[in-house]
């Protein structure tokens, strides 16, 4: 039963890996998918999974954030009990804010002893799945864990800094964890999605435990050293997952969503909620050539677009042709400009004739405001 | 101290709609799609919550079901309030006697302990079936500069269409001498926009004079407001000059619809200044495909385009799949094109089905008219639907 679950979302975790988008804001909102924040995807699965309270934890730059969750009430988690609850760091004048997540979790024992739930389900904001929670916890269940990590199965070469691996036995135990293991070309790898399920009573012992013994780090002295002695399990997902973790991945992954099996995958069976904004439909005016495109309500939309993803409240003047582009919100582009593989953060303007192009594998990026 | 709120505002959103035919058959008027993501009635609710009105009272009683879905607790306005915020009111059964709505003056009659609730010194008067935007803070200040007992809202129409509206024939200060409801030759071309603000404490007094009198038929046009000119209240228009339509009739939809259009629109739903508020389809933004070919519209969150859009406004979640025209139309929420079909000047109810190679409607030079079709039904597969007709079951043709 998710009712017996009770919803972390870490903010800033990994924040270093997409620096350009999150120097003013966490990763958590982050503009994804034209009219979304990450942290989207991971509210809405737990509230599609019947989660009534989500702790999100926060560290610095959270301003957009606050903006964007404003009461919750566009997740239906505006409620007197429970609801979402921000969870800003903790600290007085002899204690510096967390540096990891153990002590992250030390910062929100108050909130985790002040609730009942028997579970705790811990996401991060980077990895954008449509993930059924609800069977998660049911496995979790059945298998009597303490604590059950989702994974996806990864071919090749893993191109990041960090993250982890796991061995299970035909049961979907755990009895290997890696940090940062060698890939190559040819390897196949579990790698953890960044979501777990943990009893809530067991996760306040693991605090309690770590805080006494000096222990720091989640994955490498709790994860991987206790292994044989904690029930961990692996949960498998083989749906549709995009790994958030570079600003070449944000590109690559943002135009999968131009692929009608992604978006039914992500957007079909459920919702995602997002913060409303009520812009009027958008707009396209005569003579327009739009083409595989996503575009985003408020839009005015008077020259050429092929392949991009457009969010609310661009406008595209005419005899402008934008390619292979994202374009985020409220970015005004000029009369007669040309755009091909460039990302414009929110509220960029790029005037009259200007041609910009980067490649895919090096998208063009512009910063929030800037004027080109 | 009692809480107590200046002006209170009643929107009568009980009618039928009975000239929308096919599109009323199971909402009210208000209820009705506009625009691509809007209701009528969020004209007028967001129009109260820009003016700084947040107390409205929704007067419905045909079907109501769908209207009171929509507006919920009031949340997309901005209306859920502790103290205020919209509130359905409904018919209801009394101790004495219980009655539905008999006319609009008697509606709000019987609504008359919800108001006095708040203790107003000023009610507005509203209707729902009107697309326009309008500052009721300015009609309320002029009101209460001129010191009337009630403020009408005026525009002047052409002189030819003058015998459809409620007519008011005013001195230069704009203080009404005449009311003439639909007169035949009208001797001015200043039309009541169906929105009064009357002066709390009269209103209330001209409310149940009005309801002993049996020979009223208990309506504001024909019986409250030339009782009170005749009894020599002070009564002003205030005038407006922006734009306002009724979209009381299938053409007159249409048209709003299209008034949206443009370079420079008739009306401009997306107006930062004055936001049109509604309760937001959940979607992720419209996909426009390879084949995809929109010229002149509007596109609305969740659409899937792989076909030929023109001059049209599509609502949230319609499909045009490849090789689909739609010309000059307005399709609502959740319509399916299928390949191969044409639905040309036409307006297509919610999660309607037209199936490939089917014609929905004829270009509209031919004079044939408006084609409509009903929500949830099927048109079949090479199927004619002609200019003009009305249809509201599924239909696989003679």
């Amino acid at each position: 039963m998710a009712h017996s679950a009770v919803g972390v979302i870490f903010s800033n975790i990994h924040d270093e890996n997409i620096p350009e988008l999150s120097r003013h804001r966490t990763m958590a909102s982050i503009p994804y998918g034209g009219r979304y924040r990450l942290i989207d995807f991971a509210l809405s699965n737990m509230v599609n999974a019947g989660i009534t309270t989500v702790g999100v934890v926060t560290k610095y730059n959270y301003q957009s954030l606050l903006d964007h969750l404003g009461s919750g009430k566009d997740w239906d988690l505006a409620r007197k009990d429970g609801g979402i609850i921000l969870l800003p760091p903790y600290s007085d004048e002899t204690d510096t804010p967390y540096n990891n997540r153990l002590e992250a979790l030390k910062g929100i024992t108050g909130f985790l002893n002040h609730r009942n739930e028997e579970y705790v389900v811990i996401s991060d904001c980077d990895g954008i799945a449509h993930i059924d929670i609800a069977d998660i916890i049911a496995y979790h269940e059945e298998k009597g864990a303490d604590i059950t990590m989702a994974y996806h199965e990864e071919a090749g070469k893993i191109d990041q800094s960090y993250f982890l691996t796991f061995a299970a036995n035909e049961t979907g135990r755990i009895e290997e964890v890696q940090i940062s293991p060698k890939t190559t070309a040819t390897s196949k790898s579990n790698v953890y999605i960044n979501i777990m399920v943990i009893n809530r009573e067991f996760l306040l012992n693991i605090i309690q435990d770590a805080v006494t013994r000096g222990l720091t780090s989640f994955g490498k002295d709790i994860l991987t050293k206790q292994v044989d002695s904690l029930k961990l399990y692996a949960y498998h997902f083989s749906g549709y997952y995009a790994g958030i973790n570079s600003l070449q991945k944000y590109f690559q992954h943002s135009m999968e969503l131009l692929d009608k099996k992604t978006r039914d995958e992500l957007f079909g069976a459920r919702d995602i909620y997002t913060k409303v904004r009520d812009s009027a439909p958008s707009k396209y005016a005569d003579d327009v050539i739009v083409k595989n495109s996503l575009i985003s309500d408020g839009c005015v939309i008077e020259g050429t677009v092929e392949n991009c993803i457009l969010f609310r409240g661009v406008k595209i003047g005419k005899g402008s042709v934008i390619r292979n582009s994202i374009i985020m919100q409220d970015s005004v582009i000029g009369v007669g400009v040309e755009l091909d593989s460039v990302i414009t953060d929110k509220n960029v303007v790029i005037r009259d004739r200007r041609h910009l192009a980067g490649c895919a594998e090096l998208p063009f990026f512009i910063g929030k405001g800037r004027m080109i | 101290m009692q809480r107590k709120k200046e002006c209170v505002a009643m929107l009568l959103a009980g009618g039928q709609g009975s000239r929308l035919y096919a599109l009323t058959n199971n909402i009210a008027k208000p209820a009705v799609a506009f625009g691509g993501k809007y209701r009528i009635i969020d004209f007028p609710l967001s129009n109260c919550i820009n003016s700084g009105i947040d107390t409205v009272g929704v007067l419905t009683q045909y079907e109501p079901l769908e209207l009171n879905e929509y507006i919920g607790n009031g949340q997309p306005w901005d209306l859920d309030r502790a103290f205020g915020g919209v509130h359905i009111l409904s018919p209801y059964q009394a101790k004495k006697k219980s009655s539905w709505f008999e006319g609009t003056a008697n509606a709000i009659y019987q609504n008359m302990a919800f108001m006095q609730k708040y203790n107003p010194e000023y009610v507005l008067i509203l209707s729902g079936d009107h697309i326009y935007k309008m500052d009721y803070a300015a009609m309320l200040k002029a009101h209460k500069a001129t010191g009337a007992d009630c403020t009408i809202a005026a525009i002047e129409v052409p002189m030819k269409e003058a015998s459809r509206f409620g007519i008011l024939n005013t001195n230069e200060d704009g203080s009404i001498y005449q009311f003439e409801e639909k007169p035949k030759q009208p001797k001015s071309n200043l039309a009541s926009m169906g929105i009064y603000i009357f002066t709390a404490s009269k209103l209330f007094k001209y409310l149940t004079e009005d309801d002993a009198n049996p020979n009223s038929s208990k309506d504001f046009g024909k019986d409250v407001l030339p009782a009170m000119l005749n009894a020599g209240e002070k009564m002003y228009s205030y005038r407006f000059s922006g734009y306002w339509k009724d979209v009381g009739t299938i053409s007159s939809l249409w048209e709003a619809n299209m008034d949206l259009l443009g370079e420079n629109p008739a009306f401009d739903v997306g107006d930062p200044d004055w936001k049109i508020h509604s309760r937001n389809p959940l979607a992720p933004p419209e996909y426009i495909g390879d084949t995809a070919h929109v010229n002149n519209s509007l596109v609305s969150l969740g659409c899937e385009v792989e076909g030929t859009v023109i001059n049209s406004i599509l609502s949230s979640n319609v499909v045009i799949e490849e090789g689909a025209e739609v010309v000059d139309s307005v399709l609502m929420a959740g319509t399916v094109v299928k390949s191969g079909a044409k639905v040309v000047y036409s307006i297509v109810d919610e999660n309607t089905v037209i199936e490939g190679g089917a014609v929905v409607g004829e270009d509209k030079d031919t004079g044939n008219g408006i084609a409509v079709l009903g929500r949830n039904i099927t048109i079949g597969s090479g199927v004619k639907v002609a200019g003009g007709q009305i249809l509201d079951k599924d239909y696989k043709g003679e």
